[in-house]
């Protein structure tokens, strides 16, 4: 089990006239996550997902506040945790001075796997996500597609219990998409913990057993999805005003019949979803 | 941990490895310059004490040769840092930072030895004599240490590559040049001469002529070059940490 207590990120930002400004980007965040959970962070832009996993994975120090690993805190087992975390970070990062195959087992070696499974095992996961014959081209040649397939590979390679995968299928052909989905839903299914962010609201329905909406470093709300749809109404009314478009939300079908009835404008009438709890609960008060 | 420092020098090593003979050519060049042009061109018309000036004017080139690769040899970490990020790798992994900063460092040693035994090599074609001793090449490797760490230290603090060349042209260049590699510091004005006496480069330059020559070692000057190096290893983990903030 996870837990993090009261985690706070402050950074010391330098702005125009060269004067130090703290952002809080983490405000007070608490949560836990149970061993093969699928567990899912969602939140609008700079709502600080990233930061919140960079300091889960101890890339970053936290501000204050406490992070646990089965009771053991990051900072006295440091080296102990890091071996059991996978990371598909959200941007990027290979060494553009080492081959795809090299940049594979640079991981494998820093993740202290044994030469004699190594291979193979880069090979496989190669495999997986269909980039074997790019073992020896160097990582900037490359799709944007194919870039991200390759971090999840290397994410994989030591077999981590606890995998952060941070906007792991940005960018990714809708075949890919799903292939990943079952991929994260096999490592749970065998008790790897999988921590998530995504923007696509969709993906964390399909597969987050629980989800917790951020909005500027706080904690907004922590749920199943399926009750966070429960919460909303299980039906919604969507039409098009000249405000734009427009949601109602009603616990049956018959309500929700009734209220389109009247409205002026066609509605269209349809189960609620994740997303619209997400854009409820995250709605900007300048509408943007 | 040494599995680690190994991992972190395997890296270096093979892009090294890929690139040696571009390597080996492009690092004669500096050299092969200021032998030419100061220890032919200009230094057969100069005698200084019993010896010939190429024969003085060697060990200083070994001085600033090994402290400018063993320098630039990290220096690409700022890139690696900044901008393509390939750091995270190292901070995520179950390692000790100073097994990084340790294999970094051997890295940039390496280098620096490669290219100095290039030096060697030419400095004996055009005619050079020296003596050669362990302590010789332990001086040269304290010194690409210390260099290596104040590339370290500047690719890990540095905003920019810009700022990272700035190093370059402040502190590096005029070194090079006034750290008892071409003339002896005595010819200074005396507030120049106590800066530049006091500083890295002029120990082993003095030092690994003294050897040249088989006068008696300075072992003080080798303190000195330990203290900085210790220094220098202590500011590059502060970097590192810095990293995480
Ligand atoms: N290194 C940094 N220095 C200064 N501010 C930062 C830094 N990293 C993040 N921030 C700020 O912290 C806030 C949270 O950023 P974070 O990257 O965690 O957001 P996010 O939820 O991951 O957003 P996105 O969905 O766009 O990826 C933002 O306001 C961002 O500007
Ligand atoms: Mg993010």
């Amino acid at each position: 089990m996870i837990t993090i207590e009261g985690l706070v990120k402050e950074f010391r930002v330098k702005n125009r006239d060269k004067k130090y400004i703290i952002k809080k980007a983490v405000d007070n965040l608490s949560l836990q996550v149970s061993k093969g959970e699928i567990f899912g962070l969602l939140g609008p832009n700079g709502a600080g997902k990233t930061t919140t996993i960079r300091m889960m994975t101890m890339e970053m120090q936290p501000t204050s506040g406490k992070i646990l690993y089965a009771g053991r805190t990051s900072e006295a087992d440091a080296l102990a945790i890091k071996e059991m975390i996978g990371v598909v970070p959200q941007n990027i990062n290979f060494d553009n001075d080492l081959t795809v195959g090299e940049n594979m087992e640079l991981h494998a070696r820093l993740h202290h796997m044994p030469k004699n499974q190594r291979k193979q095992r880069i090979a496989d996961m190669l495999d997986f996500v269909e980039l074997s014959n790019t073992v020896n081209l160097m990582p900037r040649t490359l799709s944007g597609g194919m870039k991200r397939r390759l971090l999840i590979a290397r994410a994989l390679i030591h077999n981590p219990s606890i995998l952060f995968m941070d906007e792991p299928t940005v960018a990714l052909d809708p075949q890919v998409r799903r292939k990943i989905w079952d991929l994260i839903r096999s490592l749970a299914a065998n008790g790897t913990t999988v921590i998530l962010t995504t923007h696509y609201i969709e993906e964390a329905e399909a597969l987050c057993d629980r989800v917790a909406i951020v909005n500027e470093g706080r904690l907004i709300a922590l749920d199943t999805p399926e009750a966070f749809c429960q919460r909303m109404g299980k039906i919604a009314v969507e039409w098009d005003s000249p405000e734009g478009r427009q949601y109602r939300f009603f616990d049956t079908r018959k309500e929700a019949a009734v209220f389109a009835g009247e409205l002026e404008h066609s509605a269209h009438i349809r189960r609620s979803n994740l997303e619209d709890a997400f854009i409820e609960l995250t709605d900007r008060e300048e509408g943007m | 941990m040494v599995s680690d420092i190994v991992t972190v020098f395997w890296r270096d090593w093979i892009v090294l490895k890929r690139r040696l003979p571009k390597f080996i050519l492009s690092r004669m060049v500096a050299p092969m310059l200021y032998l030419v042009a100061f220890g032919w061109g200009l230094g057969r018309n100069i005698q200084i004490g019993s010896g010939s000036y190429i024969d003085f004017l060697v060990p200083g080139i070994m001085a600033l040769n090994s402290m400018n690769i063993s320098y630039n040899s990290l220096t690409p970490l700022c890139t690696e840092r900044i901008y393509h990020k390939s750091i995270g790798e190292y901070i995520i992994a179950p390692m000790r930072p100073v097994a990084f900063i340790i294999g970094k460092i051997m890295a940039a040693v390496l280098r620096g030895l490669i290219s100095s035994g290039i030096i060697l090599l030419l400095a004996f074609a055009f005619g050079a004599r020296m003596n050669i001793t362990v302590t010789y090449i332990g001086v040269l490797i304290l010194n690409c240490i210390i260099f290596a760490e104040v590339g370290f230290f500047a690719a890990l603090s540095m905003d920019s590559y810009e700022e990272l060349s700035q190093v370059n042209t402040y502190i590096l260049l005029p070194m090079s040049f006034l750290c008892g590699t071409f003339f002896t510091t005595s010819a200074l004005p005396d507030f120049i001469r106590i800066i530049v006496e006091l500083l890295p480069l002029t120990h082993t330059s003095y030092l690994l002529r003294g050897i040249a020559v088989q006068s008696p070692v300075a072992w003080e000057s080798v303190a000195v070059l330990l203290l900085y190096a210790i220094i220098g290893f202590i500011l590059g983990r502060k970097a590192y940490n810095n990293q995480l903030k």
